[in-house]
């Protein structure tokens, strides 16, 4: 034992925190599964008529193959190790509303979401930074109260209404945003590689399709991002603020640098760490977003096939989507971790 | 001393600030002080004297919303201190500054060899090797061992001795003429401090550079001032060769401080702290800021604001009772 | 290191503050939040006073546009939309209000007694907030409204399992952080019991905190039951609510007053939330905002 925490001490400081984050990231995937087993399993009263039509529930036949099928003849532990074994294996169960299995729907759908969503992100990030610090350089200042505004307004816009105005101001009156969708009607869509159209057209080098499939994404985007817009400028700000008032950008100050550098090289570079923590979170959100945003957009993604499973109270299908999406969450957290690591000399190098 | 051409002057040097309320407050109300070449001048005084506001405005550093007047001259150039931006000229190439705490002074993800170097590509206009090779040379001189593997460590890998260092090498690698530093000893361990001390003084003679000493710690200006400047609310109330001024104080606030220090008390009185603590800016006495404090004062003492008068060539009080002319040494 | 920095050690030292910093009630964003909450409640009380219509009468035609007479113009069925809206603060803001008593009290809860116990119980109770939080909001709302069947009180049950950590994570951060403050160290030599420690001295510290995280999250709560709502998981048609309001507009695309009313008063009701809410944060001691993020 002693030996064991010998060695672990004699490794390397960066090489320690990513075993832990890896393991922390591990435990939390487990969580999760146990989180979604029990509200799947246990809380929606009945899984068997939840699962099974009036009629096959009505036959003890069926409903006893069903319950053997599933494991719900036994107990709970036995149940959820069974639960994991059919997770290990990609089994979701099966939607009844698509009559196939989840895991297939999902991987359908889930590039699609990835697609918006990173595209949001990277608005939300480019202009939420941007706004943020102008708000802390400004502080208190008017640019500062009106980017406040602007923030708060953009964290209280009901998403799903804001969609339906610009798709209405955009497409229905200006005539300048292309139609629902990810492709103009009868479009072809490019080579399948990563399914992420505006990629995979690149990919394959057909710019036309690129064209499309961009102009299709920037509105449902924009929209998606205006939340994280508005909460990752307020907290650039606050980040920014206190950067500036350390010791260090005085000094950087003091040595004459032009103010340009010092604000960019050493007052945003130590916020930023932060900043990208407060992002990785902000992405489960914007996952669970696009449920508003794509039934608004057409967006065939998991956000609308949840929706349209919801209405049609498919809970394997649901889950499946939470799951999938509580998962990228933390693997997108980690992700998040590691590279905050790799960026601070002061973990990576101890 | 006072023949030598000053390198730097400060000509009535005035400093407000807002306040919590939209008011405005005096901070530094009419300082005069001037910088011989290769002179060490101390500024001594409690928090809340001005003595570090004094010097930001020097750099035009001071915090937003501080208003300023008066003149700074420095090496023959004028410049009014209401004018940030010709401050802004000086910074970093002409006078450079060395803060308090190395620990949070130096940029933690950065390099050390960044850090070094950046200002002087900027000032000088030369090339990364070229600015690396004066930054090595930099960072020998103040003694970092290995200098040349130091450029690509993090501060957070040296000690807070070693820190300081860089950081002193960091102000000077652009050849400035004049260093203010404020408080450079006071975050580091007593047997550290007198090593930067050293330092300074060999910086002196080796750079020919003029220091502006800041410090509340008459200990530190004994060792290595050669004129003090004494500052209380705002004002400076004292002025004169460190040996005259620490042996044989004249104005009552700088006896008291110096009573205040545990040992080397140069006067037959035991040891006493000042009474009171000092004002906080605005919220300074009328009159003599002093008086409330002061066991000599007078009726005067709180009608008029003492102008600062010589009293003996190249030395100068703000105080109309004079009461330690008389004391021996 | 300090908060907005006196960048200078001779700055004047401020007034020593605890919790509020400087008034909420100078800052001009606060007061229109204020304002604005306040009107909208009243409309909401006096609702049958305001309008000759009620939220489910037939009093027009179809699809009237905006006129003197039905400001807000008519829905699809010759309801008048401007009674919808009013009557339709009667059903978002109580909900709403459920939603954070019910997340504060379970959020509280849990948040005292992970920071009072600490060891195991703090770290298992913790631990739980983490997962919690990894799961999006509104499709695990969406997985209970599909288990429980649609419907607002559901809707709100739902948004309570996710929402409750960050109560939890602000109240134990606060209680860690007063359990070591000299007062109340001081009342714990002078033989005080820790229990009680905590509920003389850090409770008043805590309600501040609260108040203004409820206020933040009022805001978010009637976001999230309004979407739910538009997915037509939360409240059922002819119900005057917000969300099913824009929803059942969105049908009827070139009426645009059905949809663009309803969406107003929501972002009007969150925007007011968010005022107020960030304003008091901002009147927070630094230390404690912290704990808001």
């Amino acid at each position: 034992m002693t030996y064991l925490r010998k060695s672990w001490y004699a490794l390397p400081n960066l090489l320690r925190f990513v075993v832990r984050r890896l393991f922390v990231g591990a435990l939390l995937c487990l969580g999760i599964t146990f989180v979604s087993f029990a509200l799947t399993q246990v809380v929606p009263g009945d899984p068997v008529s939840a699962n099974l039509g009036d009629r096959a529930a009505s036959d003890p036949e069926i409903v006893a193959a069903f319950r053997a099928r599933y494991g719900l003849d036994q107990p709970i532990p036995q149940q959820y190790a069974l639960y994991l074994e059919r997770l290990v294996h990609g089994d979701l169960g099966e939607s009844q509303q698509t009559h196939r299995p989840v895991t297939t729907d999902l991987s359908q759908y889930l590039p699609a979401t990835i697609e918006l969503a990173s595209a949001a992100m990277i608005l939300a990030l480019v202009i939420g930074i941007s706004l943020g610090v102008l708000a802390a350089i400004a502080r208190d200042r008017w640019p500062d109260q009106i980017i406040r505004v602007i923030s708060l307004a953009g964290v209280s816009v009901p998403t799903f209404w804001l969609a339906l105005v610009t798709f209405y101001v955009f497409f229905f009156k200006l005539g300048i945003a292309p139609g629902v969708g990810r492709l103009n009607p009868g479009g072809k869509a490019p080579p399948s590689i990563t399914n992420m159209f505006t990629i995979d057209a690149l990919l394959a080098g057909q710019w036309a399709t690129f064209g499309i499939a961009l102009s299709h994404i920037v509105l449902p985007a924009a929209v998606l991002a205006i939340y994280t817009i508005g909460s990752i400028t307020r907290f650039t700000r606050a980040a920014m603020l206190e950067s500036l008032s350390q010791d260090y950008v005085r000094a950087a100050r003091a040595k004459g640098l032009p103010t340009r550098t010092v604000i960019l090289r050493h007052a945003l570079r130590p916020a930023l760490a932060a900043i990208v923590t407060v992002a990785g979170m902000a992405f489960g959100r914007m996952l669970s977003g696009t449920v508003l945003v794509e039934s608004v957009f057409s967006w065939p993604g998991i956000g609308q096939y949840a929706y349209k499973s919801a209405l049609a109270l498919d809970l394997r299908a649901i889950m499946g989507v939470s799951l999938v999406v509580a998962v990228i969450y933390i693997l997108v957290n980690m992700a998040v971790d590691l590279i905050y690591a790799f960026i601070d000399p002061r973990i990576r190098l101890g | 001393m006072a023949e030598r051409q000053p390198l730097l002057a400060i000509e009535g040097l005035t400093i407000s600030l807002p306040t919590a309320d939209g008011g405005r407050a005096s901070a530094v109300r009419g300082v005069d002080l001037s910088i011989g070449e290769g002179e060490i001048v101390g500024l001594a005084g409690e928090s809340g004297s001005g003595k570090t506001l004094s010097a930001l405005a020097v750099l035009g550093l001071l915090p937003g919303g501080a208003k300023t007047g008066g003149m700074i001259h420095f090496a023959g150039r004028e410049l009014s201190a209401a004018d940030g931006r010709a401050q802004a000229e000086l910074r970093g190439k002409d006078v450079a500054m060395v803060f308090q705490d190395p620990m949070t002074a130096l940029h933690p993800m950065l390099s050390v060899g960044r850090q070094m170097t950046e200002h002087l590509v900027f000032h000088r206009k030369i090339g990364r090797a070229e600015a690396d090779k004066i930054a090595i040379d930099m960072l020998e001189r103040v003694r970092i061992p290995n200098p040349r593997a130091a450029m690509a460590r993090f501060p957070h890998q040296f000690s807070g001795g070693m820190r300081q260092r860089i950081a002193i090498a960091s102000a000077l690698v652009t050849g400035p003429k004049l260093l203010i530093a404020d408080e450079p000893t006071t975050a580091l361990d007593v047997t550290v401090q007198a090593g930067i001390l050293r330092l300074i003084e060999q910086l002196r003679r080796e750079l020919k550079l003029s220091v502006l000493l800041i410090t509340h710690d008459l200990g530190v200006m004994s060792a290595l001032a050669d004129r003090v400047y004494v500052m209380y609310a705002g004002r400076v109330v004292e002025r004169g060769a460190r040996a005259e001024v620490l042996a044989r104080p004249r104005h009552p606030y700088t006896r008291g401080l110096l009573d205040a220090l545990p040992h080397g008390s140069p006067s037959d009185h035991p040891l006493t702290a000042l009474p009171g603590s000092p004002p906080a800016i605005g919220r300074f006495p009328a009159g003599c800021a002093f008086h409330p404090r002061c066991r000599f004062a007078e009726d005067i003492c709180r009608a008029d604001i003492p102008e600062l008068r010589d009293v003996q060539p190249g030395r100068a009080i703000a105080c109309p009772v004079d009461p330690l002319s008389a004391v021996p040494a | 290191m300090s908060d907005a920095a006196p960048l200078v050690e001779d700055v004047p030292a401020r007034p020593r503050r605890r919790l509020m910093r400087r008034s909420a009630w100078t800052q001009p964003l606060g007061l229109v939040g204020a304002a604005l909450l306040v009107i909208i409640v009243l409309l909401a009380i006096f609702a049958p006073w305001l309008t000759a219509h009620g939220p489910i009468d037939q009093v027009g035609r179809r699809f009237m546009a905006p006129s003197a007479e039905h400001w807000f113009g008519t829905d699809q069925i010759g309801r008048d939309v401007f009674a919808r809206v009013i009557y339709g603060a009667r059903v978002s803001l109580p909900y709403a209000l459920q939603l954070v008593i019910m997340a504060s009290v379970i959020g509280t809860l849990l948040g005292a007694i992970a920071g009072y116990f600490g060891g195991w119980i703090d770290g298992f109770i913790m631990r739980a907030a983490d997962l919690v939080m990894a799961f999006p909001d509104i499709i695990l709302a969406m997985a209970v409204v599909a288990a429980l069947g649609p419907g607002l009180f559901n809707a709100v049950l739902a948004v309570v399992v996710v929402s409750w950590p960050i109560y939890a994570r602000v109240v134990r951060s606060m209680i860690l952080t007063i359990r070591d403050e000299p007062y109340v160290q001081s009342s714990r030599l002078l033989g005080v019991s820790t229990a009680r420690a905590l509920w003389v001295d850090v409770r008043p510290n805590v309600m501040g905190p609260l108040v203004v995280l409820a206020a933040l999250e009022f805001g978010h709560a009637v976001l999230i039951l309004a979407g739910l709502s538009f997915l037509g998981l939360g409240a059922q048609p002819p119900a005057p609510e917000w969300g099913s309001m824009v929803s059942e507009g969105s049908k009827y695309f070139d009426k645009w007053w059905l949809s663009v009313f309803p969406g107003l008063a929501i972002l009007l009701v969150v925007l007011a939330a968010n005022f107020l809410g960030d304003t008091l944060r901002d009147a927070l001691d630094p230390r404690t905002a912290k704990a808001f993020r």
